[in-house]
């Protein structure tokens, strides 16, 4: 027998019928039938943020960590607008979450209505689609597809715009959850194509100095596993992206850790020098890359990506193939296989020895544990790579760890090993400051019991503490670590390093609020942090069984002159490096 | 170098504007734009020129197609086609100038469609470079007002553009 059900009530039906655990909103006048239809039921538990855009980094941490849609609800206007920088983030980083937006009634659409925005066009540019409900008939087959494309091919953020009428509690429907979406414009490839494979395993095999680089595709992809076998097979040295982080097991002797603009010396100086780049759902981006015209001069280029319009963006493929990570890579897995059967010595082993050699060789002169061994924060103050090693130690590399967007990023992903996708959940594409803490309350949203860090930077964390409130509605015991700079401490590096140490508007020294005192204000519990001899004891205590179920805050406070290195040089090649500070705030500290 | 892509899209609310964003939004340039509903009332038919290299072409149609509602799009200046465009004019004609411009009119098979005492209205079809050669034709005659479709195209012989 069909349901009768209002259009707001076939809204809520829908998402239960998708399977939605939580969704994240902020009510408000366009959204209030849906907000009664809320009430009214038990299956799907909505969380009251305290801002908008936290509710969108909030289901994009949810999604990251599961690779299960997550869902935001927000009111028309100015609510959908505070939503728009969590969308784009999505949409950069390519996570499929849900936005259902509020919208002024049909009849009053395009008149200025009060708390009128036109969502569609707002956000057209950082969707991957959109719709616009123009009768309530339509509720179930949109949320269905909006579900669909969310999450398959290149997964990202779908806006649906509800106007009020659509959702009026006194107008009844049949509900019936369609079962399937048949779009004639939209199919993603579910295969690659045998030749391309086929080529793709001989220029593998014949690499003699191979770099596998991949990147976020590998994660959104569920392809860590078969890129794991493959790269073990070939004993191919693997270096991930920002995005990529958690791909391969980042303790493993072949990982050379991230590439990129702060990429590790070894990792750069490989890819530059390489015969053959394999890239896995990675996309070159500028931050990898360097100068495109000056990228990997020797290498073949084996490009594998779901998305077509990744291929040959910025560096033309010699070997493009479009697919699923997951599939493609078992399949190329198996090719090598067979040959290696067929023929042991397919693989030139002594030319891979010796690319080894080399690699090891550029690990030992300028690796990251090398030039940490060197160091000390200025007058015994703590360094940010110290911060988040005794972070690694005290969850043995166990935790999900989210991040927001400066110095503090680099050093977490630099210096945090992951050794399991989904783990590390950061902002790499559009570098949203304010992503970190609303990210990690919907990872712990995801996983109750896990053990959920956010490393941030006062500047960002500043963006949307207002969550402490939500996190103290929701018992979420997220561990922040605050790597306090009293800076905007990214800026304040490329000031240094480029416009002559003139720091405009980069430091609120004097202006910044006791963190330990504003976290305990919201009823956390909180630590501060300065001396080196403490800092691994306070993150025992933090991630230990006595504060297992509450928030904690750890105002760590680090050198403030602390740059981040390796740093790309502009306009240079990928072996284009500054490995360390060049204005002799390094002699300082060389000889202790 | 200049090119003609052919793109069918779903005749919805909110498609053409898809499209349109995405050039604007990539950095590409649209010289012509036309659509219309094609027989089938779902889709709509869009004939765009625009200028660029083959990668950059290839990045236009790979991200177009990455549009939910494009259905399908090809380039057809990859292949022989065909393209026509249509262009109404309306010119000052008075006393021995009425027999210029309505000769002038004649050569390049355009027909008069309104006539006023001192103004003709021509409507012109062809090539764009047809178009242009008229306009460069009518010399000294004052052009009073232009108005042009944009390049509309199709394939030759038995190439066909269908779902
Ligand atoms: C919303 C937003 N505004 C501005 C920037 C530019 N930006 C990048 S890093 C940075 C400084 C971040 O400061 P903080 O969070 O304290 O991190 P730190 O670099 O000091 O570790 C700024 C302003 C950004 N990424 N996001
Ligand atoms: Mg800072």
């Amino acid at each position: 027998m069909t349901e009768r059900l209002s259009g707001g009530e076939m809204l809520i039906r829908a998402l239960q019928d998708e399977g939605v655990e939580y969704v994240f909103g902020y009510p408000g006048g366009a959204v209030l039938h849906i907000y009664d239809a809320i009430f009214k039921q038990q299956r799907i538990e909505h969380i009251l943020v305290r801002h908008e855009q936290a509710a969108t980094h909030m289901a994009d941490g949810y999604a990251r960590s599961t690779g299960k849609p997550g869902v935001v609800l927000v009111t028309s206007g100015p609510g959908a607008t505070n939503a728009v920088t969590g969308i784009a983030t999505a949409y950069m980083d390519s996570t499929p979450i849900v936005v259902i937006s509020g919208q002024v009634a049909n009849e009053f659409i395009g008149s200025d209505a009060f708390q009128e925005t036109d969502m569609v066009g707002v956000s057209r540019p950082v969707v991957k689609h959109s719709y616009l409900v123009r009768s309530a008939a339509e509720i179930p087959r949109i949320v269905k597809e909006a579900f669909y494309i969310a999450c398959s091919g290149r997964p990202g953020p779908v806006v649906i715009d509800v106007p009020k009428d659509t959702t009026d509690p006194n107008v009844f429907f049949d509900y019936e959850y369609p079962e399937s979406v048949s779009l004639r414009s939209y199919s993603p490839t579910t295969r690659g194509h045998s030749g391309q494979i086929k080529k793709a395993a001989g220029a593998l095999l014949a690499a003699k100095r191979p770099v596998i680089y991949a990147g976020g595709g590998v994660i959104q992809g569920d392809a860590a596993g078969e890129l794991t076998r493959l790269a073990n097979r070939l004993g191919f040295p693997v270096t991930n992206t920002l995005m990529g982080l958690g791909g391969y097991p980042g303790d493993a002797e072949q990982f050379l850790g991230m590439l990129g603009m702060h990429g590790t010396f070894e990792a750069n100086m490989a890819m530059h020098h390489a015969d053959l780049i394999f890239a896995v759902g990675a996309r070159f981006d500028d931050r990898v890359t360097n100068n495109p015209a000056k990228f990997a001069p020797d290498a073949k280029i084996v490009h594998l990506d779901v998305d077509p319009a990744s291929i040959s963006k910025i560096i033309n493929a010699d070997i493009p193939i479009v697919g699923p990570a997951a599939i493609v890579l078992a399949e190329i897995d198996r090719a090598v296989e067979a040959k290696l059967a067929a023929d042991p010595d397919a693989l030139d082993k002594r030319a891979l020895a010796d690319w080894r050699r080399r690699i090891e060789g550029w690990r030992n002169e300028h690796g990251l544990d090398h030039d940490q061994r060197h160091r000390k924060g200025l007058n015994g103050s703590l360094l940010p790579q110290q911060v988040v090693q005794s972070v690694y130690r005290a969850t043995k590399g166990q935790a999900f760890v989210t991040s927001d967007v400066g110095q503090h990023q680099m050093f977490a992903a630099q210096y945090y090993k992951f050794d399991s996708p989904r783990r590390w959940i950061n902002s790499g594409g559009l570098g949203t400051m304010g992503f970190g803490l609303p990210a990690a309350m919907g990872v712990q949203f995801a996983h109750p019991g896990a053990m959920v860090a956010c490393i941030t930077g006062e500047g960002s964390f500043m963006m949307n503490m207002q969550e402490l409130s939500t996190c103290m509605q929701y018992a979420l015991p997220i561990k922040i670590i605050n790597l306090n700079n009293q800076a905007l401490g990214m800026v304040k590096q490329w000031q240094d390093m480029q416009y002559g140490g003139r720091h405009s508007h980069s430091t609120y020294r004097d202006a910044l609020p006791d963190f330990k005192a504003l976290t305990e204000s919201f009823g956390h519990v909180a630590y501060r942090v300065d001396q080196i001899d403490e800092l691994d004891d306070v993150m025992a205590d933090v991630f230990g069984a006595r504060h297992k179920n509450d928030l904690v805050f750890v105002d760590a406070h680090i050198d403030p002159e602390e740059h981040v290195y390796p740093m790309a040089i502009k306009g240079g090649a990928m072996n284009d490096m500054v490995l360390e500070r060049l204005d002799g705030r390094d002699d300082i500290r060389d000889d202790l | 170098m200049r090119r003609l892509l052919a793109i069918l899209l779903e005749n919805e609310a909110g498609a053409l504007s898809r499209v349109i964003g995405l050039f604007a939004q990539r950095n590409y340039n649209i010289e012509t734009l036309n659509v219309a509903p094609t027989e089938d009332e779902t889709l709509s038919r869009v004939t765009l020129s625009t200028t660029g290299d083959e990668t950059r072409i290839e990045q236009i149609t790979k991200h177009l197609n990455r549009l939910i509602e494009v259905v399908k799009v090809v380039d057809l200046t990859d292949g022989d086609h065909l393209e026509r465009e249509l262009m109404l004019i309306k010119v000052r004609a008075v006393a021995d100038k009425r027999e210029e411009v309505k000769r002038c009119c004649d050569i390049f098979r355009g027909q008069v469609i309104d006539v006023t005492s001192d103004a003709y209205t021509i409507q012109l079809a062809g090539t764009s470079e047809k178009l242009d050669a008229f306009i460069r034709a009518l010399d000294e005659t004052p052009i009073l007002e232009v108005v042009r479709s944009g390049v509309s195209g199709i394939g030759r012989a038995d190439k066909i553009l269908s779902l």
